[in-house]
């Protein structure tokens, strides 16, 4: 419940996803507009800069999981991510992300031709 | 009143949020004992690694050189077959876990992914299947800092 109520639902225009057929499988590729802050890099100021990072995306195809990670601060700002699954055209793909401080993300789009 | 604040956040996320997504991201648990370790050994450990066997069978692509190390592209294909579980890891970062990858109903044991290597250090890739583990591994020599 805690998790609910600090929750901040951030704009969809903040990534972007796209999935590719090429025979029968689809190539999901993905970018997440987010600073990936370590907690360990210091401002102008000198001032410790607070982590802020996505702890965990998952990837649904027709709203059955197919991808689940886990990531720390060692991935780079504004996360890329590729990945292949088996699909058919107009298969829908859900991307959704969820960070240390309780702000998520969500966007979604259908298999297309290559 | 805890109940009414809680039926109206629901309420909010309903609107704003594909409920089944979300649903899913909060039924996972972050890992935090592995990613908060700062030894590749403690962090392995805590992910219940054991045993890994080196394989051929595990192709990772990842730069001879970084010039930035703020955002190195590694690429990871297993062979392997029923591949459940990729993971990263930077020997020499301050927190050696990058990410672990599951798979499921479909998705190919395959990833591309863009990390931070704060200097040159191992790159480790461990593979779980069929409830056994195997890794492969590759140095990269890391001309400026991507921590911070």
């Amino acid at each position: 419940m805690a998790v609910v109520e600090q929750m901040n639902v951030v704009k969809t225009n903040a990534m972007k996803i796209r999935a590719k057929l090429v025979g029968d499988i689809a190539e999901i590729k993905l970018i997440i507009m987010h600073p990936m802050e370590t907690g360990r890099k210091k401002d102008d100021a000198g001032e410790l800069i607070p982590p802020h990072f996505i702890q965990l995306m998952t990837i649904s195809l027709n709203d059955k999981t197919v991808i689940e990670a886990q990531w720390g601060t060692g991935i780079a700002k504004n996360p890329y991510f590729t990945c292949q699954v088996k699909a058919q055209l107009n298969d829908r793909v859900t991307l959704s992300w969820l960070d240390n401080l309780g702000e998520t993300g969500s966007s979604d789009t259908l298999v297309i031709a290559s | 009143m805890q109940r009414r604040i809680f039926l109206q956040s629901l309420l909010g996320l309903m609107i704003t949020f594909p409920l089944q997504a979300f649903a899913k991201l909060i039924g996972m648990a972050w890992n935090k004992n592995a990613f908060v370790a700062t030894k590749i050994l403690d962090a392995i450990q805590r992910l219940n690694i054991i045993n890994e066997v080196v394989s051929t069978d595990i192709n990772l692509v990842a730069p001879d050189r970084a010039e930035n190390g703020a955002i190195v592209q590694v690429e990871v294909t297993s062979h392997i077959a029923n591949t459940e579980i990729i993971t990263l890891l930077v020997e020499h970062n301050p927190t050696p876990l990058i990410a672990e990858f599951m798979f499921s109903n479909g998705a190919l044991p395959f990833i591309v992914t863009r990390i931070k290597m704060a200097e040159t250090s191992t790159v480790k890739v461990v593979v779980k299947a069929n409830g056994r583990y195997f890794t492969t591994s590759k140095n990269v020599e890391v001309l400026s800092n991507g921590c911070g």
